[in-house]
């Protein structure tokens, strides 16, 4: 049955992040996300694991990287100005293929912009912070339980594909309070495990022809060498053109290819739906209730909603596109996801967007109104 | 054995005839090997740029990150596992210029680890540009009407931070190399060795000692013991680069300090 506890979002994060197996966060203080941080100070020590406080956001996930190859569960949260400065070894997570979580509770931008004021400017940052070609995952969180319960799917993500996933929250729910079921220990799955690694003398770090190799530990009986530079199979630095092919496709594929896997949406009256409010994190609340309203003067709508943002649910998106007449994607910025619904509108139906960067959340009403214009 | 720990197949190596690398980096090697340990509790953790090369000749685990971060990938391998030896090497690029704000943080903090950052003045890799510790008046490809900054002391710029065991040798002396090298693994707590290193390719061509042994040679030059240059005033140490163990003090590393604190929270619970 679990107990029922009313918590704020950024705290059911790092409760969620230790239930995953999380026992290591390294991070820098930063507006609206300091909670986890405060709460993960608290936790840890209580559970044997380490929380430190680093000097910068780069020296962060560089801590969480290295503890990552020395075998912890590893996150750390920051926000948009400091996944900036995270951008760089985000990219040695990805090519490394080093798993940790790197939750983003997003404010208004650019730059320091309105630092208590919500925002969802950070999509592309998530999807194209780092340099090179790679995919990426990044879950949206829409409730305090969400927060609780998705952390597990990222860390269980991170490990799966041997990646950095994005937990891509918001001010709006990082502060949100509400009520939060937690699990009682014995009902928590335990958490998922790599898979038992082979022979010792052959381990590989980066052979990937019989499924992804999983990542040994560091002091455990294995001798490998992990690395942010193009390697070989053995990790060993390695410029041959066919080899830097194959690693880099490698990097998009596990992802891109497992799509079905990792995209998780959520769809709302869209049985009898002719028009879909697409939407993601705070701001699919706001759909939600404006689908209410809708419904209450009798206009089918539906909502799909993105939990996982990348990669893209293409299916999902594909088959609402099939289904409706108009499609509306409210977002809090000028529109950083809507793109990836136009280019699969083969039928040319309306669809657009609502779009707010004035550090307050949309209304139910601002879509609503949207949705009364396309339908005229 | 040397060849233990000397990984061969990637061999020969990447740095030109006369770089001082290959001398740190054997002295770092003979040095691992006669503390018995097992391979699998070493981790070896370097930056990017000539010296960074290291870890493709090393056969412990090792991670290559990115330029100037070296120290903080260290610093999450060692608190995630206290058992683990864990060595930084890192340039002056990686270590005092682009990573000086992670530098000074490691060695305040006192992780237990062993930094060596090898100071060939300037920037290798990359053509030879200036770095931070690229003494004043010389030239490179960045400063080619002299350079107009000074250069750290990056022994002084650690120990004010707190390093505990805080030391410089160069590559001319290898006997005392050695000796600083053992005497920074058998201290408990951030220990930091620079090895002033010479790299005729750029550094040297740039200043007159395109030649390895002219190079070396201006290296002895400008050496000083540290009791040497105790008698010496500011101006005859301009420049020089003063060799020794300027600091070696207990001072509880970061690892254990956590360690009290999570056994509190135990004994409370309990
Ligand atoms: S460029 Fe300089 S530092 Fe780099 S390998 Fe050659 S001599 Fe050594």
């Amino acid at each position: 049955m679990g107990k029922i506890r009313f918590m704020q979002g950024n705290e059911a994060m790092t409760e969620g992040a230790i239930a995953a197996g999380a026992r290591f966060y390294a991070g820098y203080p930063i507006t609206p996300s300091t909670e986890v941080a405060e709460t993960s100070a608290i936790r840890l020590p209580q559970v044997g694991g380490v929380y430190i406080q680093m000097e910068d956001e780069i020296g962060s996930i560089a801590a969480l990287i290295g503890a990552a190859c020395a075998g912890k569960k590893a996150y750390t949260a920051t926000s948009g100005p400091g996944l900036s400065l995270m951008a760089e070894n985000l990219g040695v997570a990805v090519l490394g293929e080093v798993p940790c979580v790197i939750i983003d509770v997003q404010r208004s931008g650019p730059s320091t912009g309105m630092a208590t004021r919500p925002a969802q400017g950070d999509v592309m940052q998530a999807r194209w912070g780092t340099h090179g070609d790679h995919a990426m995952i990044a879950l949206a969180p829409s409730s305090v339980q969400d927060c609780y319960d998705l952390m597990r799917t990222a860390f269980a993500y991170a490990q799966r594909y041997r990646t950095p996933v994005i937990f891509l929250a918001d001010e709006i729910i990082g502060h949100l309070r509400e009520r939060c079921v937690i699990p009682d220990p014995e009902e928590i799955p335990p958490a998922e495990q790599p898979d038992a690694i082979g022979n010792l003398q052959e381990y590989r770090p980066y052979d990937h022809t019989n499924g992804l190799a999983p990542l040994a530990a560091y002091g455990s009986k294995h001798i490998f060498k992990i690395n942010g530079s193009m390697h070989d199979q053995m990790g060993r630095p390695c410029a041959d053109p066919q080899n830097a092919d194959q690693v880099i496709r490698h990097l998009s594929e596990k992802i891109e290819g497992a799509k079905d896997e990792i995209t998780l949406t959520r769809a709302y009256r869209m049985e009898d739906a002719s028009y879909v409010l697409i939407a993601y994190g705070g701001t699919a609340r706001s759909a939600l209730s404006a689908m209410e309203l809708a419904r209450a003067e009798g206009i089918p709508v539906g909502v799909l909603q993105l939990v996982t943002v990348w990669p893209v649910a293409e299916k999902e998106i594909d088959a609402a596109l099939a289904q409706v007449k108009a499609v509306v994607v409210p977002e809090l910025n000028l529109g950083q996801f809507i793109g990836e619904v136009r280019v699969r509108n083969r039928r040319n139906i309306p669809v657009v967007g609502v779009n707010r960067v004035d550090g307050k959340p949309i209304e139910p009403a601002e879509i609503l109104e949207k949705l009364r214009e396309v339908m005229a | 054995m040397l060849q233990d720990y000397l990984l061969e197949e990637n061999l020969p190596h990447f740095w030109c005839a006369g770089c001082g690398s290959g001398i740190v980096l054997q002295s770092l090697l003979r040095n691992i090997d006669k503390q018995g340990w097992k391979r699998e509790d070493t981790v070896v953790v370097t930056g990017i740029g000539c010296w960074g090369k290291a870890d493709d000749y090393i056969k412990t685990n090792t991670f290559h990150g990115t330029h100037g971060r070296a120290l903080a990938f260290s610093t999450g391998i060692k608190l995630a596992n206290p058992d683990l030896h864990v060595f930084t090497l890192m340039g002056d690029g990686d270590g005092i210029t682009i990573g000086g704000n992670h530098l000074i943080h490691a060695a305040r903090r006192n992780i237990d680890l062993v930094a060596i950052m090898v100071n060939n003045l300037n920037y290798g890799m990359t053509g030879g540009q200036y770095s931070g510790t690229t003494p004043r008046d010389a030239i490179t490809k960045t400063s080619p009407y002299g350079h107009i900054e000074t250069g750290f002391d990056v022994c002084r710029v650690v120990q004010a931070a707190g390093g505990s065991f805080v030391a410089r040798g160069t590559v001319y002396d290898v006997v005392q190399l050695n000796k600083l090298i053992e005497q920074a693994i058998a201290h408990k707590g951030f220990s930091f060795v620079e090895v002033i290193s010479p790299c005729p390719t750029h550094f040297g061509r740039s200043n007159h000692m395109a030649a390895a042994v002219e190079m070396m040679r201006w290296i002895k030059e400008q050496t000083v013991p540290l009791a040497r240059a105790a008698s010496m005033s500011p101006q005859e140490l301009e420049g020089k680069f003063v060799t020794g163990v300027f600091e070696n003090s207990q001072r509880e590393d970061y690892s254990t300090a956590y360690q009290r604190v999570v056994d509190r929270l135990k004994g409370e619970a309990g």
